[in-house]
């Protein structure tokens, strides 16, 4: 146990090191320009142009710009947001927090829903609710968040005007002032468009997953002794399928941390989502290269999470023996 | 117990799939077309075939639960009333048990004390089965993967026993089993028999069927051709009357493992 996790922690150090260095060479790569996307439209002398630059360190060389950077890193400072003007620890601290939010509620939701319609199609295979849901779960999955995202603005909002167009709160107000009601409401729409296409990848293998399950031979013997349809599936389908959903559910999160980014935008909704956009158009390296660092970790912590709890729940890998 | 109570009574039966070719076309594939049997209270018969023959399918189709392409033909009788629908949602589990063939039909994720009780049996009735078929207590908290292959067996048979089964359908129960646990497997038949249950096995392995069962019906090509005591078996060869099942029988290792092609035979015999 001891040597697994030593291994984890050392793939992870791998894996971040490898995340900065290409998001740094990209962000170095890419046509912008961080001086002239800070001044925008103002035109100003070369003097002061080269005055910025020293003040931001943008002449020293690249490989010398990363390796201070990766200095300060181990040493626990991320550096300062060019465009917030504030320490990218807390930018991404406050952001990841609206973040969150949104993430868990289209999480929990693609989650429980992805089960359940899952579970329906396979209880009623071959029918037209199991055809129905096929062909919804098909159209989805091939539908991007934000196209989804833009769909679902323009019926609620738009149209009918139930929800609002975007932001985490209503205007002149900031989330912290506005209610928990219209915090809810402006939650609504993002997490919806988020967890619908998640929905569809989750359905699509638990009625797989199921319909396999349903034709085991312990399914055979589970009728011979007189268990109905729901009954199996109550004592062992999910048994069965719990293991890969587990997988399935946790391995979802780095989907659901890039589909956040494209609903956040699309709902102007102000989290880590939209901040990661910012950073990327404005040339903010530092902020860009604490928010890859900080999304690569929490997408590996899922994956560990998912990990962990799959040789927690199967007994075959628990209780050691061979494993099928 | 009354040994000329019929238990079990398979009258013409006929088992056929329906199967679909490319595009739409569909043909019918008869898996057994003319079945007789009958089990009496207490007796043993063996249904014996080649392997593939389809003997399982009866077994599947007394308990109902063919897939959804197959049609059955015939009449399944049960303690006389024909084995409908509703009897069997009432009788299958409880009267009606099937023993399976492997570890491979029990729910690889739930403890196998758990699986022996099924929907209905009490912690009691799993105790006495367990102590029944001398399995640890320890074995109620094990998991499929985690039982050794003789355990795997009597955990099976401990299914049987759990509920008020008077008609058992045993399937292929001794393939991968060595000699010794083959007979454990037959005694603990046997003395499910004598208690009054009705038992269908349906085997390839005439041995180990000779050993235990009261009768035995031969299965060839989809239907029962012929059907003989065990004792006819043990005469000998001239005490039989079907020219295959004369085969069969010269084909048993102590009577020289002569080998005839059984389609040959058959072209005599018809």
């Amino acid at each position: 146990m001891a040597k697994k996790l030593l291994l984890s922690i050392l793939k992870m150090i791998l894996l971040l090191t490898a995340v900065s260095i290409i998001t740094f060479a990209l962000a170095e790569l890419s046509p912008i320009d961080t001086v002239n996307a800070y001044i925008g439209e103002n035109s100003i002398s070369a003097e002061k142009r080269a005055q910025i630059e020293a003040y931001w360190g943008l002449n020293e060389p690249a490989v010398t710009r990363y390796l201070k950077w990766a200095g300060n890193i181990l040493h626990g400072d991320m550096g300062t947001s060019m465009i917030y003007r504030k320490p990218v620890a807390s930018v991404i601290g406050e952001r990841f927090s609206l973040s969150i939010k949104l993430m868990f509620v289209s999480w929990v939701m693609s989650g429980v829903f992805g089960l359940l319609l899952g579970l329906i199609a396979s209880a009623y295979r071959g029918s037209v609710i199991d055809k129905a849901i096929k062909v919804y779960c098909l159209l989805l999955e091939s539908s991007p968040a934000f196209w989804i995202g833009m769909i679902l603005l323009l019926i609620f909002s738009v149209k009918l005007g139930w929800l609002p167009l975007g932001l985490a709160s209503p205007i002149g107000m900031t989330v912290e002032e506005a209610p928990l009601s219209d915090r809810i409401r402006h939650i609504i729409l993002p997490a919806l468009a988020l967890s619908l296409t998640g929905v569809s990848k989750i359905t699509l293998q638990v009625r797989e997953k199921m319909n396999q399950a349903a034709e085991s031979d312990y399914a055979l013997f589970a009728r011979a002794r007189g268990e109905s349809k729901w009954q199996f599936i109550r004592r062992h389908g999910l048994r069965n399928v719990m293991l890969p959903f587990i997988t399935l559910q946790f391995g979802a999160l780095s989907e659901l941390f890039g589909g956040s980014v494209l609903a956040e935008t699309v709902f102007t909704y102000p989290g880590l989502g939209n901040v990661t956009v910012q950073s990327a158009l404005k040339g903010d390296i530092p902020l860009f290269l604490g928010i890859a660092l900080f999304s690569a970790l929490f997408v590996f912590a899922g994956n560990l999470i998912a990990n962990i709890l799959y040789s927690v729940a199967d007994p075959r890998i628990r209780e050691g023996g061979h494993s099928i | 117990m009354n040994k000329d109570k019929i238990i079990l009574e398979v009258e013409d039966i006929s088992v056929s799939f329906r199967m679909y070719d490319k595009g739409l076309s569909k043909h019918d594939l008869t898996v057994i077309k003319k079945l007789n049997v009958t089990v009496h209270e207490g007796e043993i018969l063996a249904i014996v075939g080649a392997s593939g023959s389809g003997k399982s399918v009866l077994a599947h189709a007394v308990l109902g639960i063919l897939p959804s392409n197959a049609s059955v033909g015939g009449e399944i009788r049960y303690c006389g009333k024909q084995l409908t629908n509703s009897l069997r949602k009432e009788k299958v589990g409880s009267e009606i048990i099937m023993i399976p063939q492997s570890v491979t039909y029990l729910d690889p994720l739930m403890k196998a004390g758990k699986q022996v009780r099924g929907l209905k049996g009490t912690k009691q009735q799993l105790e006495e089965a367990f102590r029944r078929y001398g399995l640890d207590k320890s074995a109620e908290k094990k998991y499929p993967f985690q039982l050794s292959g003789g355990m795997a067996r009597r955990v099976l048979i401990s299914t049987a026993v759990i509920s008020d089964a008077k008609l058992i359908l045993a399937d292929e129960p001794t393939p991968g089993l060595s000699e010794d646990m083959a007979a454990e497997t037959m005694r603990h038949f046997r003395e499910l028999a004598d208690q009054g249950c009705g038992i269908l096995m349906i085997t390839h392995d005439i041995e180990a069927a000779l050993k235990a069962a009261d009768t035995i019906a031969v299965f060839y090509d989809g239907e029962t051709i012929d059907c003989c005591t065990a004792d006819d078996f043990r005469q000998g060869r001239d005490a039989l009357k079907h020219p295959y099942t004369k085969a069969l029988w010269s084909a048993l290792p102590e009577n020289g493992f002569l080998s005839a092609d059984a389609s040959e035979l058959m072209k005599g015999a018809l």
